[in-house]
């Protein structure tokens, strides 16, 4: 049994009171935040609000959610009414937003306790945590290594027992490649599986809310939780009603999965070795594996980085210190007051994102860039509808490699670029991934493996991922956080 | 030399639905400034735009209206820039796939101008300059608009004058719009350019920008018309650039020229999804459109006789045309109605406004009641004309005010015996009569009248006295 329901069940039978829980997460923050770096924020008397309102439901007798008075996190581009979102960011210092994220409000209302919200790089640009404009987050696994970006920081809380589950945003592998890092699991649902409508926009087209839990049977409850069609967002799937819950026993006997070859150049040995050694475990389940090329997957990388860039240049063109967040002191202008303000309120990661993407839809560029990436975004779409016809999953590493030495991270961008080369095709393609532990590197650091599924099949990889965790172990429990 | 102008307009209109286009806050007028505001349309950080279906409604009618085919397949896009009152730093347009597209509107001398393109957008804010600074007022931000663009058919300023008064009219027909260009909900770009006469290459061209009064809008043109013509006639070029129109002076003025053209970054807007519109749909909006001014004018000249002139005065508020059609349903008399609706009825209202509005306190119904009675021969004009001035300050039924009497029919008999009663008093007038003159008769049909009451029809009494006298 996961977490959750190990939780909800001690909750059930009064071993445990949502108050106490909250209370332990609370003092294993205290204790622990400032050697992970995890949380921006926390958010004690909101927990214990919520928290005591599950318990007086339990007094009641009244029936509860799964999820009513579990601890979590919320990453810090998720909007909460009332609590300061800042996507990590300079020129969202102090921006509290009016309202909250569809995906926080389906939580709370199922009596979800938050504990507070979590690092980032700064607007989810970055696979590192290092762009946050606090503090960078930290491997719970090994604290001189990243755990990953974007959403390092809930990743690190949940790997590092400083929340039971987390709820991330994935543009490019922003969730499944610290998932990846911190030895947990990543899910990343279908483009308008979960609305955005609160999620701060990076790249509209790719980005998506996604879980951070430490099983597919807990990642499958909240997902279930918070995905469905919401009238504020008119790209969430209308007629989409998730249980992945009641698919995760399935068999996946006789199931076929493909590995395309593409994503196996430039993965390093140990990621090489877990994965290959993941394929045949696979294969002792009755599935049965095949390897195909996937010409077209070459492309990811620079179609990736050219529409998200496009249109992340427009998305934070709104911050220019008139309405919300950091404003200049002097000036003399208009133009000069929001020049300062965005000078001094984005970081170079995100200066250079805006940079590149104003460059690639100006005239007389857009052709040669944005609309050839978005030709390319469609022939990568072809290719994984045409591999779906063959195929219920697809099976990759999710990064390749374990987690790096803080400060190792490369000042070339083009270098740190590459460590999306696996995850970024989903995010194009609009599927559901999700990446789960397979194995460990020499020095003992997590590897992670990515099923892939085509459009609204999260019961499908879920299943995946819940069978492949029934036979193997490769859960290490580290030294931080609340014991249980 | 002499030369041609050519040119073509953009025109915005505000469309008339409840809500803004992405969020559900009020599209009222004025107001405090920012509380018609949401999340939403202030362009908070993670909310999202929804397209609200009634804008894509009302922008379908005037594409309809506006002889446009209709696209089953467009989508919006956004088109960025940045400037204090864009929340968003980017406006959510319509780029290369516009809702409406083909269409043309025809002028009276029957030339049609062409329509390329109409699409949908939201307005921006507004800032208000006061002494302590710049203020930004969001209560417009998000309210939709429909952009409608000419090709450059229009040769003269009068054409663009009709083009524009046209527009208005068949825009307030159809009720998407109240276009009342002084507070903003019309507002027109107008390009130009001039070649000499007979020159088939198009000259270079200039856009006066937000052209807010018709009377504004030729007076922009005229001045500048006059000065590309200076400008050749020297043997200078005109510059391809932005102008804006010095009300004040009566001259445009240079905003930007093309090397400095924005660059709008265009890009297909990714939170939200491709506007689809079914034949049955695009059919179900055109079943439910109002009859158009220009087939009133035709119905009502052809069908129900009026002069052309009475057609277009009937015709050129909605309201008025209404209240007409509506009178019309009890009586055959459209002339009739006609007259008094567009006399005495008209005679009432003070200003354009009143006339536009259209509502007097006598009912379409109770003008018909009394028109009828005047059709059935049982009351005559002039009694008809007294009883309806007291029926449009009192909005009191004609029954009110006439007694049976006054509604019975003079018989022919009786009409007779009065006639010889007053040829036999008025010596004088029928002698003068049978000498020739004509108008003597008046005399005798004025006692006609004062023994009938007023009520002796005018015309058979004249007919009676002539044949007494002759």
């Amino acid at each position: 049994m996961g977490k959750i329901l190990t939780l909800n069940k001690m909750l059930r039978n009064r071993e445990i009171s949502a108050e106490e829980l909250a209370k332990a997460y609370i003092s294993a923050i205290e204790k622990d935040n400032a050697k992970l770096g995890a949380y921006v924020n926390i958010t004690e008397e909101t927990a214990l609000s919520s928290a005591k309102a599950v318990d007086r439901l339990l007094a009641g007798g009244e029936r509860i959610s799964p999820l009513a008075g579990i601890p979590m996190t919320l990453k810090d581009n998720i909007s909460t009414k009332g609590i300061e979102t800042t996507c990590c960011s300079k020129i969202l210092s102090g921006y509290v937003p009016l309202y909250d994220a569809t995906a926080w409000e389906k939580l709370s209302a199922l009596g979800a306790v938050l504990l507070g919200k979590t690092n980032m790089d700064e607007f989810a640009m970055g696979s590192s945590c290092e762009s946050s404009c606090f503090f960078p987050a930290k491997n719970p696994h090994d604290l001189e290594c990243t755990p990953g970006g974007s959403s390092g920081g809930g990743a690190a809380a949940v790997s590092g027992n400083l929340a039971v589950y987390a709820l991330g945003s994935d543009t490019g592998g922003s969730v499944r490649q610290p998932a990846s890092l911190c030895g947990i699991v990543g899910l990343k649902p279908t483009y308008g599986a979960v609305s955005r409508y609160g999620l701060i926009a990076y790249a509209s087209s790719l980005d998506q809310i996604g879980v951070l839990a430490s099983s597919a049977e807990d990642a499958s409850l909240v997902f279930d939780a918070i995905a469905g069609s919401d009238k504020m967002d008119s790209t969430t799937n209308p007629s989409y009603c998730a249980n992945t819950f009641s698919e995760l026993n399935k068999d996946i006997k006789g199931r076929k999965i493909g590995v395309p070859k593409e994503f196996l150049k430039g993965v390093s040995k140990d990621v090489e070795k877990a994965f290959f050694q993941a394929v045949k475990t696979f294969e002792s389940l009755g599935a049965r594996v095949e390897f195909f090329d996937m010409p077209a997957l070459k492309f990811c990388l620079p179609v990736y980085y050219i529409l998200a860039c496009a249109e992340a240049s427009s998305n934070l063109g709104r911050y220019d210190g008139i309405r919300y967040g950091h404003k200049a002191e002097l000036y003399e202008s208009v133009h000069e007051m929001v020049c300062k303000t965005r000078s001094e309120g984005f970081g170079d990661e995100v200066k250079r994102r805006i940079l590149l993407g104003t460059y690639v839809l100006s005239k007389g560029y857009r052709d040669s860039y944005y609309k050839k990436a978005q030709n390319l975004r469609s022939a990568i779409i072809s290719e994984f509808d045409e591999a779906f016809s063959r195929f219920d999953v697809i099976l990759t590493p999710t990064s390749p490699t374990t987690a790096w030495k803080l400060g190792k991270t490369s000042t070339d961008p083009v270098e740190n670029y590459q460590a999306d080369i696996c995850t970024t095709a989903v995010n194009i393609a609009g599927l559901p991934g999700v990446s789960i532990p397979c194995g460990f590197d020499k020095s003992g650091l997590p590897v992670g493996m990515q099923i892939i599924g085509n459009r609204f099949e999260e019961g499908k990889i879920l299943c995946f991922a819940n069978r492949f965790e029934e036979i193997t172990n490769f859960k290490k429990e580290v030294k931080l956080g609340v014991k249980l | 030399m002499k030369y041609d102008l050519v040119c073509g307009l953009e025109t915005h209109v505000e469309l008339s639905s409840k809500s803004k286009i992405f969020c559900g806050c009020t599209t009222e007028f004025g107001g405090e400034p920012n509380t018609h505001c949401c999340p939403v349309c202030l362009g908070h950080p993670g909310t999202l735009p929804v397209l609200n279906r009634e804008v894509v409604n009302l922008a379908v009618m005037a594409g309809l209206a506006l002889n446009c085919k209709i696209q089953n397949f467009s989508k919006m896009d956004r088109k960025n820039y940045s400037y204090p009152d864009l929340p968003k730093a980017y406006q959510i347009s319509q780029f290369d796939m516009p809702l409406c597209k083909d269409g043309f509107l025809t002028l009276s001398s029957g030339k049609r101008i062409r329509i390329e393109r109409i699409h949908i957008e939201e307005d921006a804010g507004k800032l208000v300059h006061t002494e302590k600074g710049i203020l930004i007022d969001c209560n417009r931000a998000g309210v939709p608009l429909i952009e409608i663009v000419t090709k450059p058919d229009i040769s003269s300023i009068d054409e663009a004058k009709e083009y524009v008064t046209k527009l208005q009219q068949i825009m307030r027909y159809i009720g998407v719009s109240d276009c009342k260009m002084q507070e903003g909900s019309m507002r027109c770009d107008v390009n130009i350019s001039v070649k000499p006469h007979g020159e088939s290459v198009p000259g270079i061209r200039t856009e006066i920008k937000n052209m807010n009064s018709v009377s504004n809008m030729a007076k922009a043109m005229e001045y500048e018309y006059k000065r590309q013509c200076a400008l050749i006639e020297k043997g200078e070029k005109v510059t391809q650039e932005t102008l804006r129109f010095n009300d004040a002076e009566g001259t445009t003025s240079s905003m930007r020229s093309k090397e400095d053209a924005d660059d709008y970054r265009f890009f297909p807007e990714p939170d939200l999804v491709n506007i689809v519109l079914t034949d049955a749909e695009i059919n179900g909006i055109r079943a439910n459109l109002p009859e158009l001014p220009q087939s009133r004018v035709k119905r009502y000249t052809e069908e129900l006789g009026l002069s052309t002139e009475e057609a277009l005065h009937l015709t050129k508020y909605r309201n008025i045309s209404d209240y007409f059609e509506r009178a019309l349903k009890g009586t055959q008399s459209a002339k009739l109605l006609a007259n008094f609706i567009i006399g005495q009825i008209f005679a009432t209202f003070k200003t354009e406004g009143e006339k536009e509005a259209f509502s007097p306190l006598t009912t379409p119904s109770q003008l018909c009641d009394l028109v009828k009675l005047l059709e059935d021969k049982k009351i005559n004009k002039n009694l008809a004309k007294i009883t309806l001035d007291k029926m449009l300050k009192s909005g009191n039924p004609c029954t009110e005010y006439l007694s049976d009497e006054d509604m019975s029919v003079v018989e022919e008999s009786t009409l007779r015996a009065f006639c010889r009663e007053a040829a036999e008093e008025n010596t004088k007038a029928a002698q003068d009569y049978r000498n020739g003159k004509e108008k003597a008769l008046m005399a005798i049909l004025g006692t006609v009248m004062k023994k009938s009451k007023g009520k002796a029809d005018g015309e058979k009494a004249l007919e009676i006295i002539k044949e007494i006298l002759g």
